[in-house]
């Protein structure tokens, strides 16, 4: 039987030329959970992630996914396991369309098959509201789009866990609405850990939030825990809530 | 079928159907140099794949063409072999050497990969100069008339030589066609595009470009052996530099990441060089002329500013 | 002679070439340095300066010091505007991205090579050098008499070879107080560390490249005006000092100064040495592989620092 965790990490530290970005975190995701976490600029919760998803060789710890010993995979590796990641700053294939880079997403697990690949490419772009605009170059979309189309590629590859680093970071309002609901209905068949500043969409989608300072776990619970946690309020929720 | 790709096989189809005309339609002078610019266009097309399609810029291809032409010319005089053998060994060479060329250069990116290339086919290139008296140097050798029987066929005949020329252009023209369009090719094209999120796509995207390298390498081994075989001469002007610049040039004119640029492009250069050398023993000017140009106004090659412009299909 | 006196007399040709290479590679290493683009053309800016060198010395009749004198002004002021003319024509349109910019200093190369080939002929020229008395040098030994001095016959140099190391060394130093000492130098290490940044603070960056990409080759061409009475001016000339900077500014470090001069005395040494002794060839086919596997295993240099 699988067991609650999907994913955990122990120990996991990243020292950059004798600055510590992480020190001994230890982690653990909750499965069909949506994870948020939070803390300020610079609480290493970038490099943590980039970490779990090998995209950052870890100086030490070791991550467990589904139970399994992950640490010496190579990026690839990770992903194909069922781990997607949308990156912090934009990666999208700017010189090709909306279209083909869902079908490069889509087309690593489903392959040779031509329609299927073409199928899943559409249906994501049409979750996500750019099916429309399938035939465009992705580099012409606005800023706000293709953040929209990061996340789609993630979706493309229907992750187990999916991890997205700041998505909603530059949407407007209704964007963000529309994201917030996308996570909603992705929750429970999906893990989702999320790094966000927006603490209105921490708020609204999150079952679990772990705070992050100086590269130490400060708190983990609940939001209305967190919402309570003395040590929490003080080092960032005082003035990130309000603002 | 999609629309597209019937688009495509009719273009891939009707080229070689017109490469097939055009032998019929040429007078002797053409057709002698269409049979060159076809074993040419192999080698832009092996570069193709690895330039225009995975997006790596090596500038040692030279390296490979040189070792498929010594491979087979060297198997035929100085050990006899029979020239189907011969080519056999001349491919299994570039494959080799591409291989090691791979393992090595892809540990660098961008102007590196570009510099360690163009350096390991330097070395090559006076490695033949060093052995001299089993390469004889700069002088080259001539592989005799009466050992260029390939399958039983003559090839040094005009007709034979074209035909020849033809079938090794349309196996490989069709092969890459058929690649770029696979899962593989798309992925190559990934890799290009943005390569850190193809990595976390959950590609491989070393594998990717290590096989790329490969197999551009032996494709361009393949076309140095042919080379060697059809005109009869092997020499180290083949390894120089310049054979690493042509076809970056071929490619660049005619558009890269197009499966018709590289022909395009050997075709106008050839034309080109040859007319211009007519003119002047600087005949190399108009490389670097038509280099700048490109560079500054079309950096898609002409294949590539058709496809911006008017056919988005073109493959 | 002896392997001692035979050693002497190649660690001095090495040191020549050591000296003419630590100007070349500077060249390449300050665009590099600064512009982050690699010059492929860098080594027909070393061609143009020995065509001219050539050219000037021979319009001068009467001492060979007048022609000489004019040459080591005149060549690196051509090569450098021609340069700088080419940055603001292709390199400036191009961006400086990296993949065109070597697209578009190979198409460059060939421009020069062949219009020099048009102009200047197939044919190699000598240039006379201004001065070239010969030395004969003394060699040390302890023999059953005790302490010796002998005059080996063949060890030797001339007064000239002796100058081109002097006079190298006098411009790299040159070089360098105009890089540490003066404005012009604040102003090029400040857009070699953050170019935007200097744009900012009004700095004429696209200027300054210009001037740094003429400076480069105009380095490159006083190499070759000191090299031309050594060896002859010929309009494919510029393919081994390409070669040899790229080696040596790939060695000590992409970019670093210092690491470029160490560099090139230890490949222009070294180069000299084993030339000497094995051939030729096979220096350059070791010093190749060298050179790709540094880059492969130590993309930084031997003494670059990680950036």
């Amino acid at each position: 039987m699988a067991s609650v965790n999907i994913l955990s990490t122990k120990g996991l530290t990243k020292t950059y030329g004798g600055i510590d970005a992480n020190m001994d975190v230890d982690f653990e995701l909750q499965r069909g959970k949506v994870t948020a976490l939070i803390g300020p600029n610079g609480a290493g919760k970038s490099t943590f992630v980039g970490m779990i998803c090998g995209r950052i060789s870890a100086t030490r710890g070791e991550v467990f996914f589904e139970d399994q010993n992950i640490s010496s995979m190579p990026a690839h590796k990770r992903i194909q396991l069922g781990i997607a990641y949308t990156f912090q700053i934009t990666s999208v294939y700017a010189g090709l369309t909306l279209l083909e880079n869902t079908a490069i997403s889509a087309r690593r697990r489903l392959g040779k098959d031509n329609v299927a690949v073409n199928a899943k490419a559409l249906e994501v772009l049409e979750r996500v509201g750019l099916a429309d605009r399938a035939h465009q170059i992705a580099g012409d979309l606005s800023y706000g789009h293709q953040r929209v189309l990061e996340i789609a590629l993630g979706l493309a590859q229907d992750p187990v866990l999916f991890i997205l680093d700041e998505p909603t970071q530059g949407l407007a309002e209704t964007e963000i609405d529309d994201f917030v609901d996308l996570i909603n209905a992705l929750s429970g068949d999906t893990t989702i850990l999320l790094i966000e500043h927006n603490m209105d969409v921490v708020m609204r989608t999150a079952d679990q939030i772990t705070v992050l300072e100086f590269g130490k776990t400060l708190a983990s619970g609940t939001p209305s825990e967190i919402h309570n946690n003395q040590a929490v309020q003080a080092a960032y929720l005082g003035t990130a809530v309000d603002a | 079928m999609t629309k597209n790709s019937l688009y495509s096989h009719c273009l891939h189809f009707g080229t070689i159907a017109l490469l097939v005309a055009l032998f019929f339609l040429l007078p002797a002078y053409h057709v002698g140099n269409l049979s060159r610019i076809m074993v040419l266009a192999v080698y832009a097309m092996g570069f193709n794949l690895l330039f225009g399609y995975t997006g790596l810029l090596s500038l040692g291809h030279a390296l490979f063409f040189a070792t498929g032409m010594y491979g087979l010319g060297m198997a035929m005089n100085t050990f006899g072999l029979p020239s189907e053998l011969a080519l056999i060994v001349g491919v299994v060479c570039a494959i080799l050497v591409s291989t090691a060329i791979g393992l090595l250069a892809l540990r660098t990116t961008g102007v590196a990969f570009m510099i360690v290339t163009l350096m390991f086919a330097q070395a090559g290139y006076l490695t033949v100069l060093y052995f001299g008296s089993y390469t004889r140097g700069d002088e080259g050798f001539v592989i005799q008339q009466a050992e260029r029987i390939f399958a039983g066929v003559d090839i040094t005949g005009e007709t034979s030589r074209y035909f020849a020329a033809l079938i090794l252009f349309s196996i490989v023209f069709l092969l890459i066609a058929y690649l770029v369009r696979s899962p593989f090719g798309r992925t190559l094209v990934a890799i290009r595009e943005n390569e850190e999120r193809t990595k976390m796509l959950g590609y491989d995207t070393v594998r990717h470009k290590l096989l790329a390298v490969i197999i551009s390498g032996s494709i361009s081994g393949l076309a140095g052996a042919a080379y060697a075989l059809l005109f009869g001469y092997v020499g180290a002007t083949f390894a120089t530099v310049q054979y690493s610049i042509f076809p970056l040039l071929w490619v660049l004119l005619g558009g890269a990441g197009t499966t018709l640029g590289p022909l395009i492009g050997v075709v106008f250069m050839f034309y080109l060089i040859d007319l211009s050398s007519e003119l002047t023993q600087a005949y190399m000017l108009i490389a670097g002329v038509v280099l700048v140009l490109l560079t500054l106004f079309a950096p898609q090659g002409l294949a590539g500013e058709i496809r911006r412009k008017v056919f988005k299909w073109l493959p | 002679m002896d392997f001692g006196p035979h050693l002497l007399l190649a660690s001095l040709e090495g040191a020549v070439t050591a000296a003419i290479l630590a100007l070349t590679a500077m060249g390449l290493s300050i665009v590099f340095g600064v512009m982050r683009v690699v010059n492929v053309a860098h080594g027909e800016f070393f061609m143009i300066g020995a065509v001219i060198a050539w050219a000037v010395a021979s319009s001068f009749t009467g001492n060979p010091a007048i022609g000489f004198i004019a040459a080591l002004i005149v060549a690196p002021l051509i090569a450098g505007i021609i340069a700088a003319v080419a940055d603001k024509l292709i390199l400036q349109r191009v961006n400086y991205d990296p993949d065109r910019t070597i697209v578009a200093t190979i198409g460059l190369l060939y421009i020069i090579q062949q219009t020099a080939l048009m102009t200047f002929g197939p044919d190699a020229r000598p240039v006379t050098p201004p001065f070239n008395t010969r030395l004969s040098l003394p060699w040390f030994e302890i023999g059953e008499s005790g302490f010796v001095m002998t005059w080996p016959w063949g060890l030797s140099t001339t007064s000239y070879k002796l100058f081109v190391i002097v006079a190298a060394i006098a411009v790299l130093t040159g070089l360098w107080v105009l890089m540490t000492r003066t404005k012009a130098g604040l102003i090029m290490r400040a857009t070699q560390q953050d170019s935007e940044t200097a744009q900012a603070f009004g700095v004429p960056v696209k200027r300054v490249y210009s001037y740094v990409f003429g400076l480069g080759a105009g380095l490159a061409a006083v190499g070759a005006v000191l090299v031309v009475p050594i060896q002859q001016a010929h309009y494919l000339m510029g393919h081994d000092p390409l070669l040899l900077s790229f080696i040596v500014v790939i060695i000590g470090g992409l970019g670093s100064l210092p690491g470029t001069v160490i560099a090139a005395i230890l490949i222009g040494m070294s180069d000299g040495i084993i030339s000497v002794f094995f051939s030729p060839t096979l220096a350059k086919i070791i010093a190749t592989l060298v050179v790709a596997l540094v880059l492969v295993f130590r993309p930084h240099g031997l003494l670059g620092k990680k950036v």
